[in-house]
């Protein structure tokens, strides 16, 4: 990578420096495709309460891209592969993951070391630049290329179109399954679908933050956004912000800086839900003090 | 046959630790805290490099993150569990912390040593040498003493609680002492399957053991026995098939036993979380 200067901190040459590099103007537009997709499918998965099969998800994404490598396909490939896969297997084995039972937790850990066993014997089989297993579980904005960048544009549009499609019955289905059972509201086949989308969402975000901090982008902007408004449709438009800022911040600090980009995004992410957590918890204080001040409340 | 020293030291370490991670393990997965193991997990590559980052022992950082957190998260727990999108939020910040550390790492040693990352990660039990083998067996032992020790109290509190402590049995302390030992386990684990395999090594011989047998000292001991022998059998098909790491067949021999035993006693019905 070509060393930069340093910053001049104006803003307009700054973004021109760092659009000068190819690579560079990629990462921005993967990044970009990739925030939007994550906030609006993570927005839902946080709604649903599965952020924890989006973590399985993301984990047996990892063989996929570290096999595609081995077989000299791009990594992107066997994320797409393991993931879409994952999730049918996830929505197939309905209980997996809602722990009634201390056995199925021992059953799930066993799954999620057993893949990144099986990834990590992928790389060790390639012998290539041991950096790769960084990359893949950390993230990378290397070497993205224009052929990755419309892949991952398509799968996004695709998903983010039958989101839009699902999206009402949906958000019915997960507030309230029996009432939209009772309705008629197919809550199995919405469920299924929703698990395929989730796993091309982890399968996009894998590919930026790497297989370990997909909850950066999949989960921190939904649960900020959901923490500081109720109303559905200004938390999935906050949602979308936070997450292109982040994933934009954080491209613009790991460039600048000898940090890599997971860094900065997850620690970006997790401070603007620390955030969210404080405003929601003043607010809370100060409308409890407000009512008992009224004498509403003793 | 002749025996390099690389893989008896590999046995050495490997069996002492195996041994007190089954029986560890067989606890975690009875009081339904595979959660603490994934953890730790987390905890321990952070703590890890963040000690290599600052120049000192690995090993120091590792047990001393482990510990402190397994004691933290004890105390946490006792005023209700936190939902799993602030658990997922804090465990992703704690490993792009451990990245930023690895980062100063090796931006600062010239990228002599670019394998530490992956060692703490994945292990390196054919790597040790004699000293750290012998430390890592009589730390593992003292795990196993400690375990067995407080064996019975704690099989009485974690299968009843409230009854255990009208019988006059610490129960509290007892968690905190137990989670302790999880947080020293897995600190032994880290050095040998590595940091994100060492939940496997903890949940698969327990899992395995409690669905071979409900009694509950057979269980412990058979499950310290399978994470013994899982390691062996590990250890030796590593040795024969150097393509294999000793980290994946260690995993591989745990997912397959477990995947089989739970085959062959699929119709019974599972033991429940309590």
């Amino acid at each position: 990578m070509t060393v930069a200067d340093g910053p001049s901190w104006n803003p307009i040459t700054d973004l021109q420096q760092m659009w000068s590099f190819p690579f560079m103007v990629n990462a921005f537009r993967a990044g970009t495709i990739v925030a939007v997709l994550a906030a609006a499918i993570g927005h839902f998965m946080v709604l649903r309460r599965q952020s924890f099969a989006g973590h399985t998800l993301s984990l047996i994404g990892f063989p996929g891209a570290a096999g595609a490598v081995l077989i000299g396909v791009a990594a992107g490939y066997g994320y797409f592969a393991f993931c879409l896969a994952g999730a049918a297997v996830i929505a197939l084995l309905p209980r997996i993951g809602h722990g009634g039972y201390s056995e199925e937790s021992a059953v799930t850990g066993t799954v999620q070391a057993f893949a990144l066993a099986c990834g990590f014997l992928f790389v060790a089989l390639y012998r290539g630049f041991l950096n790769s297993v960084n990359a893949l579980l950390f993230g990378s904005f290397l070497g993205i290329t224009t052929a990755q960048v419309t892949v991952l544009g398509i799968v996004a549009v695709v998903a983010l179109s039958i989101l839009a499609v699902i999206g009402r019955p949906l958000a019915f289905a997960s507030i309230d399954p029996e009432v939209a059972l009772a309705r008629n509201v197919p809550v199995r086949a919405l469920s299924i679908a929703f698990l395929l989308l989730l796993g091309a969402a982890t399968a996009e975000v894998s590919q930026i933050t790497g297989t370990l901090l997909v909850f950066a982008l999949l989960v921190m902007p939904a649960a900020t956004a959901q923490a500081v408004t109720t109303a559905p449709m200004r938390a999935l438009a906050l949602a979308i912000m936070i997450g292109l800022i982040v994933t934009w911040l954080g491209l613009s600090l790991a460039y600048y800086t000898p940090f890599p980009v997971g860094f900065f995004v997850t620690s970006l992410a997790f401070a603007g839900y620390l955030g969210s957590q404080l405003i929601r918890h003043t607010r809370r204080g100060r409308t409890t003090a407000d009512l008992s001040a009224s004498g509403i409340v003793p | 046959m002749t025996w390099p020293p690389f893989l008896l030291y590999a046995l050495l370490a490997g069996t002492a630790i195996a041994a007190a991670v089954g029986l560890v393990g067989y606890f975690v997965v009875l009081r339904a805290q595979v959660f603490t193991g994934d953890a730790l997990s987390h905890v321990a590559f952070t703590g890890a490099l963040a000690a290599l980052a600052l120049g000192i022992d690995q090993r120091i950082g590792l047990f001393a993150a482990t510990i402190g957190v397994g004691v933290v998260l004890g105390v946490l727990g006792d005023r209700g569990r936190a939902d799993d999108v602030v658990i997922g939020s804090v465990f992703a910040w704690i490993l792009g912390l451990g990245v930023f550390f690895l980062s100063l790492y090796t931006s600062r040693r010239s990228a002599t040593n670019g394998t530490a990352s992956v060692d703490v990660l994945f292990g390196s039990l054919f790597g040790l040498s004699l000293s750290r083998a012998v430390t890592s067996a009589l730390i593992a032992a003292l795990i196993v003493t400690g375990m067995i020790a407080i064996a019975r109290p704690l099989l009485f509190a974690s299968i009843d609680g409230a009854v255990a402590a009208a019988r006059g049995i610490p129960v509290r302390l007892l968690g905190y002492g137990f989670l302790a030992l999880v947080g020293a386990a897995a600190a032994e684990a880290s050095q040998a399957v590595g940091a994100l395999l060492l939940l496997g090594l903890l949940a698969a011989p327990a899992g395995t053991a409690q669905r071979l047998t409900t009694r509950p000292y057979p269980a412990l001991f058979l499950s310290a026995g399978l994470a013994v022998a899982t390691v062996w059998a590990g250890l030796l098909f590593s040795y024969l098939l150097p393509v294999l790491s000793p980290s994946f067949a260690i995993l591989a021999v745990a997912a397959g036993g477990y995947l089989l035993t739970l085959l062959i006693t699929r119709h019974r019905p599972p033991v429940e979380a309590r």
